[in-house]
């Protein structure tokens, strides 16, 4: 079965420093991969080269098989690749309703009958079902920006799934999400990638949060990877464990 | 059952006009009364005020446009508005008419702004400022060097007003509500722009562009749009600049007026749709009815802008907002 996503032998370099040093992995339709690392390992720096926020020094990162460099993140997430950030990124000045219509519209016609069509681009309903499974319903016409972190973290998820993505790269969804809310947000991506048969990549440093998600893991450290398998294998590694450790 | 919140007072109003669109609403309402029934009472003069506010405000709106909504600081609005009042001079006073000079200005400005917009791509806030500062730099030393085209320093006169139809313009009232009307159409245009998802994608821009990429926005093609829109209504102003004046030459175009312009958005309220209406009175109207303080007025005039903008930064629609928010709290803990 074709990889959705390949990376290979990806490097990038600032200065004469390498923050992601010839990592190569790929990731089947289906799967949740979790990338996990202590801090300065390379984790961001490798989604936003994979997602063409930075040009790699050297590489190549394949979807279904069709090389991606050099294309815009637009365009990426036209062909059905959905992001989140490490730090929150959702709109404060619109409203939640209007944070996922954003987040969906350019994927309805092309621009011009966004200009003459509905000013919801059709999208409303979509954005009901969304609003409702994260449920985020007695917040729809508050504006984001008033929202708490952790229910902003939510709509930022929401978000990068409002256009039903195939592939989403999640970057830290944990981060700052209280515990409470945190099972609700792993049942909730559980509940995406059984029934839409998304893949996700998700960087975390929750622990529990990754392993409990995850069903397979991949450990970077200094830009390489370290370690590969199942999450319980992961928890038992020694060289994982020197990592995060400095032993 | 008795209400729960401290927005009691809204059940006072019929359901139609409810919250902050139907307040809006009557505002927008009264303006317009007031708007069309202004020039009955005044002199040639002050008519003549009310269409350069009229004139003034589509500027403002374009400019609004260009970097209240889609963030993109601008410096050259003043130009748009001069080609757009030389297109017209040119156009009218050879016998064209001057529907022919709003369409070639707003194209000829639509896809200088575009091109103009490129920039915008590589650089942002103050070095974006000072890209637009030199374009209008340009776009000044053509206008006043190029004579055989604009005919330099000595300006271009006898800039006919329109007949449309049976209705001559010639008369200040007669022209004012032609350009209330020009206005009218650009503000409905603006509106339909802005409540569309385009509207969404020029905030998206504003407010982090990085996010709106990763979500499908082809911030690319929407910055060069912010800028070729907004620079089109710069162009259609100064359509109506010249058959309003009647007599154009360069220095009436220069960063002076671009300032002036983005005064406008700010003092109003940058990326609020009335923003442009309010800042372009307060720009045009203020230092006039500021004249009973005789050799003070402009003194007067700064300041009020420096209080209001070291205050109030998001302008006067920001002012009222906050108002606006703050008076159900204060009326209920009074209470």
């Amino acid at each position: 079965m074709a990889a959705v996503l390949e990376v290979r032998e990806l490097r990038k370099s600032f200065g004469g420093i390498g923050a992601v040093n010839g990592v190569s992995f790929a990731v089947h339709a289906g799967e949740i991969l979790g990338l996990i690392g202590p801090n300065g390992s390379g984790k961001s720096t490798l989604f936003n080269c994979i997602l063409g926020q930075l040009a790699p020094s050297s590489g190549e990162v394949r979807i279904d098989g069709r090389p991606i460099g050099g294309m815009r993140p637009c365009d990426l997430n036209r062909l059905g690749i959905g992001r989140t950030f490490q730090l929150l990124q959702v709109f404060p000045q619109l409203s939640v309703r209007e944070n996922l219509l954003l987040a969906g519209q350019e994927h309805e016609g092309g621009m011009w009958s966004r200009l003459f069509g509905p000013r919801d681009a059709g999208l409303t309903a979509a954005a009901n079902r969304m609003i409702d499974f994260f449920r985020l319903a007695a917040l729809a016409e508050e504006r984001a920006g008033a929202l708490s972190y952790g229910q902003q973290k939510l709509l930022d998820v929401a978000m990068a799934f409002m256009a039903g993505p195939r592939l989403v790269l999640l970057d830290e969804p944990a981060g700052g999400v209280n515990p409470t809310m945190l099972g609700g947000l792993r049942e909730r991506l559980k509940a995406i990638n059984e029934t839409g048969r998304s893949t996700f990549v998700v960087i975390e440093h929750n622990m529990e949060f990754v392993m409990s998600l995850c069903t397979r893991i991949l450990v970077l450290a200094e830009g390489r990877i370290i370690a590969e398998g199942a999450p319980e294998a992961i928890r038992n590694d020694r060289k994982v464990i020197e990592a995060y450790l400095g032993t | 059952m008795k209400p729960k919140s401290g927005t009691d007072h809204v059940f006072l109003f019929p359901s139609m006009i409810r919250g902050k669109r139907g307040l809006s609403l009557i505002f927008a309402l009264i303006a317009v009364a007031l708007l069309i029934a202004a020039p009955f009472g005044l002199k040639p003069y002050g008519i003549y005020l009310l269409s350069l506010w009229a004139v003034m405000t589509i500027a403002a709106i374009g400019l609004n446009l260009t970097l209240g909504y889609a963030g993109q600081i601008s410096l050259a609005q003043a130009s748009f508005v001069g080609i757009g009042a030389y297109t017209a001079a040119l156009l009218t006073t050879q016998g064209w008419p001057l529907g022919a000079a709003f369409a070639l200005a707003a194209l000829l400005c639509f896809v200088i702004g575009w091109l103009l917009g490129y920039p915008a791509l590589r650089v942002a806030h103050h070095y974006l400022a000072f890209v637009t500062l030199s374009f209008a730099t340009l776009v000044f030393l053509i206008l006043r060097n190029e004579e055989w085209l604009t005919k330099g320093v000595y300006g271009i006169s006898g800039i006919p007003r329109p007949t449309l139809l049976a209705w001559s313009t010639k008369a200040p009232q007669d022209f004012y509500f032609f350009c209330l009307g020009v206005l009218a159409l650009a503000s409905i245009a603006a509106w339909w722009l802005l409540r569309s998802p385009w509207g969404r994608a020029f905030t998206a821009l504003r407010e982090n562009p990085i996010r709106a990429s990763s979500l499908g926005i082809d911030t690319r093609r929407y910055t060069l749009m912010a800028f070729a829109i907004g620079s089109a209504l710069g162009g259609v102003a100064g359509v109506l600049y010249a058959p309003l004046v009647q007599f154009i030459e360069p220095t009436a175009f220069t960063l002076g007026l671009s300032f002036n312009l983005l005064l406008m958005v700010i003092v109003g309220g940058a990326g609020r749709f009335f923003g442009p209406f309010l800042g372009a009175a307060v720009s045009v109207l203020l230092p006039e009815w500021l004249r009973f303080s005789e050799g003070l007025y402009l003194m007067l005039y700064a300041i009020f802008v420096m209080v209001l903008l070291a205050f109030f930064p998001s302008g006067l629609l920001g002012l009222a907002e906050r108002l606006r928010t703050s008076w159900p709290r204060s009326s209920k803990s009074a209470s």
